[in-house]
């Protein structure tokens, strides 16, 4: 592995600059430069937000380019619809199924998506859709979807078990660290 | 850190700022929160040897940094761009003045307006101001240019400002930390010839800036922090900060004049490398700057003619404008995506006041923080925002402009820490100049939108530490204000009477609308609401209030569970009765 371009897309609130934490913090272990992009502020409360990680021997900008990621990770399906275009055409997209309207679609103007899994699934072979919010429910905690989607997607790599977990033993705060790491089994047994 | 790289941390370049303020010796650090500025100064916080604080507004901010400086110590103050706005008046005095302790401005600029009100660029308050600026451009130079800009900061007795953007300050890489430096305070040294800014003084520190600036100017064409990265000599890239990582990515091996010194930028380097390569860009984000400089000394170069002054930069666009290179991968799915805007979490205080407003058709002057985006459907209750503390003053200029009656129907609102950056000196005007406005202030107990910080309303300094707390409503009356209300949120009806009552007073009054944050940790959370279809007759009454958690499924209305908080607003609003608990989704009952 020379280089690898992981997105986190989802809505603000949901956990994504966590999971990108733990996932810089495990390129740095692999002797990897890195640079993780992501956004703060008014999108965190709510509205549609995305996180650049680019691993590589030397990254210069922190972006990542339509057509240029490895690996999506959708927290959300329709999030997974607006960032499709990002993903190479043999990249790894892992979607959670949960669904959350966006305000346009609450007050009824617009509408959500018919069977955006299927359709994405139909153009992208890689594609893998995952229940995280049950997992991470019967893990004890339903914020530990961020963590369950991390798990499938570590399966998806080639990065041994072992760094990810020494990983997460730094970034997580240790009330927490034991859902997670349960929260991540369940993910990475599933990917 | 295990592993491999043993001296290296994945660090935000707001933390790297912070640790290079630390490295550097620095022992007093200010701040007003403003994104993307605002973890340098959380990040200090963590720093026992650092005394830190949030200041009511980024002119204290600053002038606490200057006082601290001239009394011997490194200092440090933090802002976003428009936040430079506010500390402009003692920025372009200070430069005057000098330092004694190294005096570091970090400024966040928002390309692209992530999180801001415009895209100012603050470069130009380096050059009005006469003050040098650096630009890292990863969060390695985040922590080794602001060291350096203590450095500069004693050696040409200045302030220093280190300009960072939204993708730098909210960008992680690795950074090696080094060790603390043991800085001595300087002495404190009475000199009103150096420190006392009147005319015939001030007179004398003007020719001492202007030398300074020529001494600034010959070091920024030998230091370092400016340098050339000789590839192909077939193009000549001149650029700085994240533009810079753009450039790299987008032209690969040509050749790079890195400016890490943008003001005042190196005159003699720029001619040399102009004179190497054969066809010279300026990449900059923003306004032309580096270009237009570059122009006046008779240099061709190509830069916005091809890319805009708006918006961030990318890779990708500058591969699109200036190479040429299409992108022309496509959404290959053919549905139309709604856009997700931010929206007021469930459980927010602000979404019962917004009701109560857009209930009584009021005019709304508006202010920053979480509780603008009751502008947005489907609250669609706030007419106006330009900046901090600006709605007090501009309901007074309404009332002024269109007569009293006007001014019964327009209340403002604003948050408690707007309020007290800059929205008591706008009702102190209305008290002054016999207004008879509504004033609205939202005590949530915390600083919202950037993320939770104190502020002098809340009882807690930056590390937590209990406080005197301002007593809102004693401040009011102090002030002039004889009709001053606490209200819930959450009790509609009485929200609505005081309301009612306030907007029809011959006086000014403050309604304190009165609840904290949700997602502050000390607020309880409720059991998860549900909807019993049997009861609900489908009036959609309780979509009224803009809940992201309440949805419309057609042949339903429903709750969703995952983002509900039981903070139980719409059974206050319905008539049925139809919301009912639903328990815990993580298994509490």
């Amino acid at each position: 592995m020379e280089k690898l371009n992981i997105m986190l897309v989802g809505v603000g609130g949901q956990g994504t600059l966590l999971a990108s934490r733990v996932l810089g913090t495990v390129a740095l272990k692999m002797q990897f430069d890195v640079k993780v992009s992501e956004v703060h502020g008014m999108s965190q409360r709510g509205g549609s937000v995305v996180t650049y990680v680019k691993l590589g021997k030397k990254v210069y900008s922190p972006l990542i380019e339509k057509g240029e990621a490895d690996i999506i990770i959708s927290f959300e399906q329709l999030e997974a619809l607006r960032w499709i275009e990002f993903l190479k055409d043999d990249g790894k997209l892992i979607i959670n199924e949960q669904r959350i309207d966006p305000m346009p679609v609450i007050i009824g103007k617009a509408k959500y998506p018919e069977a955006i899994i299927s359709k994405i699934k139909e153009n992208y072979k890689n594609t893998v859709s995952v229940d995280a919010l049950s997992i991470a429910k019967e893990c004890g905690n339903t914020k530990a979807v961020n963590i369950v989607l991390l798990g499938v997607m570590a399966k998806a790599t080639d990065i041994s078990k072992e760094v990810w977990l020494e990983a997460m033993k730094e970034v997580i705060p240790q009330k927490v660290l034991e859902i997670n790491l349960k929260a991540f089994e369940e993910g990475y047994k599933f990917g | 850190m295990d592993g491999g790289n043993k001296m290296k941390k994945l660090m935000l370049g707001n933390e790297a700022v912070a640790r290079g303020a630390y490295e550097a010796g620095v022992t007093v650090a200010t701040a007003y929160p403003g994104t993307p500025s605002t973890e340098i100064t959380e990040n200090i916080a963590k720093y026992d040897e650092i005394y830190s604080e949030w200041s009511p507004n980024e002119k204290v901010a600053l002038e606490v940094a200057i006082g601290s400086s001239i009394a011997g110590a490194r200092s440090i103050c933090s802002m976003k761009h428009v936040g430079m706005n506010v500390a402009a008046d003692p920025l372009f005095t200070v430069s005057y003045t000098g330092v004694s302790g190294g005096l570091v401005v970090m400024v966040a600029d928002d390309p692209g307006m992530h999180s801001s009100q415009n895209e100012q660029d603050s470069r130009f308050y380096a050059r009005a101001s006469k003050v040098p600026m650096l630009e890292p451009s990863d969060s390695q130079e985040c922590k080794d240019y602001v060291k350096e800009a203590f450095d500069i900061s004693e050696k040409f007795d200045t302030p220093v400002i280190v300009r960072l953007s939204t993708r730098i300050a909210h960008s992680q890489s690795a950074v090696e930390v080094g060790e603390r430096v043991d800085y001595k305070l300087k002495d404190y040294r009475k000199d009103f010839n150096k420190y006392v800014m009147m005319p015939a003084m001030a007179r004398r520190r003007h020719i001492e800036v202007e030398k300074r600036m020529a001494a600034l100017r010959e070091f920024s064409d030998t230091t370092p922090l400016n340098s050339i990265e000789w590839g192909s000599k077939d193009v000549g890239v001149i650029t700085s900060g994240i533009a810079y990582q753009y450039a790299r990515e987008a032209f690969g091996d040509v050749s790079y004049l890195k400016l890490g010194m943008i003001f005042p930028v190196p005159d003699k380097l720029i001619a040399d490398f102009a004179k190497e390569v054969k066809i010279l860009y300026v990449i900059e984000e923003l306004e032309p700057f580096f270009e237009n400089q570059i122009k006046k000394m008779g240099i061709a170069v190509i830069g916005k003619e091809y890319l805009s002054v708006m918006g961030e930069l990318s890779a990708q666009i500058i591969k699109e404008k200036i190479l040429g290179e299409i992108n022309e991968i496509d959404n290959p799915i053919n549905e139309i995506v709604p856009v997700r805007p931010p929206v007021m979490c469930p459980g927010c205080p602000h979404r019962g006041m917004y009701y109560v407003l857009k209930k009584l058709k009021l005019n709304v002057s508006g202010d920053i923080g979480c509780y603008t985006l009751g502008a947005l459907a489907p609250t669609e209750s706030m007419d106006t925002c330009i900046c901090m503390g600006a709605s007090v003053s501009m309901a007074h200029g309404m009332e002024k402009a269109r007569g009293k009656e006007f001014g019964k129907k327009t209340v403002a609102v604003i948050g408690d820490s707007t309020f007290i950056h800059s929205g008591i000196t706008g009702l102190i005007d209305i008290v002054y100049n016999k207004g008879i406005s509504t004033v609205i202030i939202l005590d949530n107990s915390i600083t919202g939108m950037t993320g939770h910080q104190h502020n002098p309303t809340t009882g807690y300094t930056i590390k937590g530490e209990p406080t005197k707390q301002v007593d809102l409503e004693k401040l009011a009356r102090a002030v002039g204000i004889d009709r001053v209300r606490i209200a819930d949120p959450f009790n509609i009806k009485e929200f609505e009477k005081v309301v009612r009552e306030e907007i029809q007073a011959e006086e000014p009054s403050v309604i304190i609308s009165q609840r904290p944050c949700v997602l502050l940790k000390h607020v309880k959370l409720e059991p998860v609401l549900k909807i019993n279809k049997d009861k609900c007759k489908k009036c959609k009454m309780c979509m009224s209030v803009g809940c992201p958690a309440i949805v419309d499924k057609g042949e339903s209305i429903e709750v969703n569970e995952t983002l509900c908080v039981g903070c139980k607003l719409c059974t206050k609003v319905c008539n049925f009765d139809a919301f009912e608990k639903a328990g815990d989704i993580n298994g509490k009952a």
